[in-house]
């Protein structure tokens, strides 16, 4: 009981000083270019949150999340542009309505299992693509959003630079990861794991597993409907590209790295992907001058095996790994030298 | 004994294979760049994003190609004023939020000035910083809102010519020949989409008739269902607005499906690839064009002729087969090296500049910009090309 | 033209796409059936087949000479892939091993980008001469190729996998691996022939396709994800279910797009194949209460 206390009381350090350094960052880089790179960080961490809910406690995968990132991003652009309605109610209507799909569809979605469930959201993702490139009228087309998006504001304050945009979008995300953290040693959390070990086993000791992993499955909607909303107001411009397959797939990729099973892990696989992917563009010319970006693709594939080889949990618990067995070995040398 | 051994070193085989993979493919090229000794002055810093990797990057990796070539040669003349031109060339993998966070390296990284990118949408997605930053930015694409409303985009340019003059050009011919029932096929994205809205609006003030629009995915590979509607319409002529592949598929099923009218396509088959792969097909084919394609058969009086036969023989000397795509680059890095020159290292001069090019004999046409217009195109810039027997024919309307 | 050879001209498309994804769908059965991974890099296996034969034909080679020897090539390549880096990702999730193959498509789409290019590639049909007219509606020779190929591979791999002791083997390995290995069933060498016949069909698929859809260095992306449909639609352990579920997709997509709406062809397939999923979750030919533990 003691050592559950100690746990807790550490986690919730753990996340304090994390939020300190984040917040704090931005003081100490004053280079735009690194300052979006983590906002565009912060944004993808907010879908990423959400997907390793469903994913890590839940069990279940989802090939679509782009669609609720698309729709949450779209909500925002078209109510913005074309309707001049506030930046903050699209945000919340985008939030909502997407929240609303994914229920609705959930729930034949989730009498799907294994791999039917992981196509039928892929499904799902083609068909939200389908209609942004089709609806021409309200979309754009595949060109794109006529009109160019507001920025956000707050007040007075317009949040047109990255530094601003920065505190905006970590202070969301730190928000998404702590309300997370909440669900995760609720009941519900408790629940979910349940279902991640056998769902058969759960049913019968009375845990209505399909309403949580449909409220779980909402609540990751809305996480990535607002980091779409997000995305909107950054680029201030969208078009369907970025919320197609591919996305959907680099969100799961991004999970997967940073390992399902640990709060930490949305952070460090997004971080992780997208620093290799700008760090390559960086390093590969200096190796093999005017190479483009094939060489940089060949190198993030082979890097991609290679941490699902070693470390197949992902990159938190290789950590958690090499940190345990350190205090393994530091425990026997204390309790030989006490001796 | 090698399959144990590979058993039990996988992951040595492994990282082996990449790092001959690596070095293989890196070697051919590692003695291009040469080392300038001479360097006295402060490099000139131009960035660079195109769509090198991704669905863009037919159009991106001629842009890289022709972009390298001319810098090489301007460096190795001793450069402009003798300032070297420091080239930072980042590839976008054809993704918006990678686009817009290389635009805000390259301007962190101090550039004068910034060419990209190779497609519409990743250039719409630099412009909000380039804006903000106040970097003027020359970009290949050809959608027209990449400089429309131009009090907008005050520091972007663009050299590709906008669907909006394309379309203009089609309807033009369409009219001459007497063609004015038609039907509308596209690929469906940004470029087939923009074609499309920009032809029926050209075709709306020129009196054309579209009877019906069909839209075909960039990788399908059969349009039979499509074709067959279009067939049912009976139209005078069909204009399919889309880039090879899928344009040669396109032209492929047309023929098999014995359509007898013409085929018009759009300046999407700039390029040598539509012909290898539609073959005897591509026959009768028209479209209109930049007069790249077409340079050596110019009467010798057209202004442009000695710099598209220049360019075109330079690039087929290193590169393959020349394409209208490395064209438009050609004039973007051309029309920011002359500014660089008139202006020096200010990024506010330079922009003005740019603007106030006149009379600039590029590929894709003579560019005349102005403070309304930050494209500068005319319908001049456009022929009307007809393919017979693999070869590109001038056609006259 | 009449309404019944509109229809059937766009069966006899749908036909030809669908046994394109049948082949590609039938890669992935025979892969997820023995070692339980869905793999992603299908596609590129598909893109690597037809880019060799492409090449070996220019260079001069007879053409049944080049096919064999594409073939043999894109096997030995998955060999040394199904050994160096599957086998060394034993203790991975599946789903971790889904990212493993999705890394490995990412490698190989960008050392076939380095080697091709961004340039197609066109392969001369298997067999001259123009359309041939089938009751009003038309047909490329090479349409017959593909569909023929579908039935043939079709009628192997299910010998192969009903009546040899290596189908035997390899099936004993999808119902109970320990108890394969007890009966002497190496469970490693079956992964690794798996991913070799997978290989071998699918750069089969990858050669008699080229003609029609020409060959590009990134292909196999849209090949790889329709292939996948099919499987599942199929039920992803049934080689009958993989091609019936390859040209069901085909026949859909050509009703869908020339019946209804060319721009919402793909929305339209991926809402029926909803449906179908939702009436019959265990996919059609599905074998429902199993269940890989």
């Amino acid at each position: 009981m003691k050592d559950l206390t100690k746990r807790k009381r550490l986690r919730h350090s753990l996340i304090i000083i994390f939020s300190a350094i984040i917040l704090l960052l931005p003081f100490i880089i004053t280079n735009n270019y690194y300052l979006s790179v983590l906002v565009i960080i912060g944004i993808h961490t907010i879908v990423v949150v959400g997907l390793c809910l469903l994913m890590g406690y839940a069990g279940q995968i989802s090939l679509g999340h782009a669609a609720f990132y698309g729709l949450g991003a779209y909500t925002s652009g078209i109510l913005t542009s074309t309707y001049n309605v506030s930046p903050w109610i699209a945000m919340l209507a985008g939030a909502v309505g997407t929240g609303a799909v994914a229920y609705i569809i959930g729930k034949p979605i989730f009498r799907l299992k294994e791999h039917y469930l992981a196509l039928a959201t892929l499904g799902l993702g083609l068909i939200v693509h389908v209609i942004l490139m089709e609806e021409v009228e309200l979309t754009g087309g595949p060109s794109g959003l006529t009109k160019s998006i507001p920025y956000l504001s707050i007040g007075k304050l317009v949040l047109n630079s990255d530094f601003k945009y920065y505190f905006l979008v970590w202070i969301v995300a730190l928000l998404a990861i702590i309300l997370a953290n909440n669900v995760v040693h609720s009941r519900i959390g408790r629940a979910l794991r349940s279902i991640h070990g056998s769902e058969f086993a759960a049913q019968s000791l009375g845990v209505d597993t399909g309403k949580h992993k449909l409220q779980v499955f909402a609540l990751s909607a809305m996480y990535a409907s607002i980091a779409g909303s997000l995305y909107a107001h950054y680029i201030t411009f969208i078009s369907p590209n970025p919320f197609g397959l591919m996305t959907s797939i680099q969100f799961v990729v991004m999970a997967v790295v940073g390992g399902l099973s640990s709060i930490w892990g949305p952070i460090l696989g997004v971080s992780v992907i997208t620093v290799l992917t700008e760090a390559l563009k960086e390093v590969i010319p200096k190796i093999i001058p005017q190479a483009g970006g094939e060489y940089e693709i060949v190198v993030f594939g082979f890097i991609l095996v290679m941490i699902m080889i070693f470390l197949p949990e992902g990159l938190t618990a290789g950590v958690v790994n090499l940190y345990e067995r350190w205090r393994y070995r530091k425990e026997r040398t204390d309790e030989t030298s006490g001796n | 004994m090698v399959v144990r051994f590979m058993r039990k070193h996988a992951l040595l085989v492994f990282a082996l294979i990449l790092a001959l993979v690596v070095a293989g493919c890196g070697g051919s090229k590692e003695n291009t760049e040469k080392e300038a000794s001479t360097e006295t002055k402060e490099p000139y810093k131009i960035g660079v994003v195109l769509d090198i990797s991704g669905p863009g990057s037919s159009l991106g990796i001629p842009e890289r190609d022709t972009i390298n070539m001319i810098i090489e040669k301007v460096n190795e003349s001793g450069g402009i004023d003798g300032h070297l031109i420091e080239l930072t060339m980042l590839d976008n993998k054809s993704n918006e939020t990678e686009a817009a966070l290389a635009v805000k390296n390259l301007i962190e990284k101090d550039v004068l000035a910034i060419v990209g990118c190779s497609t519409s949408g990743t250039t719409l997605a630099m412009i909000d910083a380039v804006q903000q930053s106040e970097v003027p930015l020359v970009s290949a694409a050809a959608s027209i809102r990449i400089v429309d409303p131009v009090n907008e985009r005050k520091w972007v340019f663009k050299t590709a010519q906008s669907d909006s003059l394309v379309a203009e050009r089609v309807v033009t011919y369409l009219k001459s020949k007497g063609l004015t029932k038609i039907a509308f096929a596209s690929m469906n994205n940004a470029f087939g989409d923009s074609g499309r809205a920009e032809f029926e609006k050209a075709a709306a003030a020129g009196g054309i008739t579209i009877l019906g629009t069909e839209k075909f995915e960039v990788n399908d590979t059969i349009m039979t269902s499509q074709i067959t509607n279009i067939k049912k319409l009976n139209p005078d002529a069909v204009i399919a607005w889309a880039i090879p592949p899928s344009a040669s598929s396109f032209t492929t099923s047309y023929r098999a499906l014995g359509l007898t009218q013409p085929l018009i396509h759009s300046h999407g088959i700039g390029n040598k690839t539509f012909i290898d792969l539609a073959g005897k097909d591509a026959d009768g084919v028209v479209f209109p064009v930049g007069k790249l394609l077409a340079a050596e058969g110019l009467p010798d009086d057209d202004p442009q002729k000695q710099v598209l036969v220049q360019y075109a023989t330079d690039f087929e000397a290193r590169f393959g087969p020349r394409n209208t795509f490395g064209g438009h680059a050609w004039d973007a890095i051309n029309i920011v090296l002359d500014a660089l020159e008139k202006a020096g290292p200010d990024r506010a001069k330079i922009r003005d500049e740019i603007e106030k090019t006149q009379n600039f004999v590029g590929i894709s046409g003579i560019f005349n910009m102005s403070a309304e217009d930050h494209n500068g195109l005319g319908l001049d810039s456009m022929i009307m090309v007809e393919i017979k027997d693999g070869q590109w024919v001038p056609v006259i309307d | 033209m009449s309404l019944a050879s509109e229809l059937l001209q766009y069966l006899l498309s749908g036909l030809t796409m669908g046994g394109i994804y049948a082949l590609v769908a039938l890669g992935f059965v025979i892969i997820h059936n023995v070692t339980g991974i869905i793999n992603f890099a299908q596609g590129e296996f598909v893109m690597l087949g037809a880019m060799f034969m492409v090449t070996l034909v220019k260079a001069g080679l007879p053409a049944p000479v080049a096919l064999l020897l594409s073939i043999l090539l894109v096997m030995i390549i998955v060999a040394v892939i199904e050994v160096g880096a599957i086998r060394s990702a034993k203790r991975a999730s599946p789903v971790s091993l889904v990212i493993l193959t999705i890394g490995l498509s990412t490698a190989i789409k960008g050392i076939a980008l380095l080697v091709w290019g961004t340039h197609p590639y066109r392969l001369e049909p298997f067999t001259k001469g123009g359309p041939i007219n089938i009751g009003g509606a038309t047909i490329v020779p090479q349409s017959l190729w593909i569909i023929g190929t579908t039935v043939v591979v079709l009628a192997v791999t299910f010998f192969v996998f009903e009546y040899t002791y290596w189908g035997k083997a390899l099936r004993a390995c999808v119902v109970n691996k320990f108890a394969a290995r007890l009966m002497g069933i190496n469970p490693r060498k079956m992964s690794l022939i798996a991913f070799v016949f997978s290989a071998a069909l699918s750069a089969l698929a990858g050669i008699v396709i080229a003609p029609i859809t020409y060959v590009t260095y990134d292909m196999g992306l849209m090949l790889g994800l329709k292939g996948f449909v099919a499987a599942v639609l199929g039920g992803l352990s049934s080689t009958p279910g993989a091609v019936f579920g390859g040209l069901a997709l085909g026949v859909i997509e050509s009703m869908g797009a020339g019946l209804i709406s060319s721009g919402y062809k793909d929305g339209i397939s991926f809402v029926l194949l909803l449906l179908v999923l939702f009436l019959k979750p265990g996919g059609i030919f599905g074998i429902s209460g199993s269940k890989r533990v």
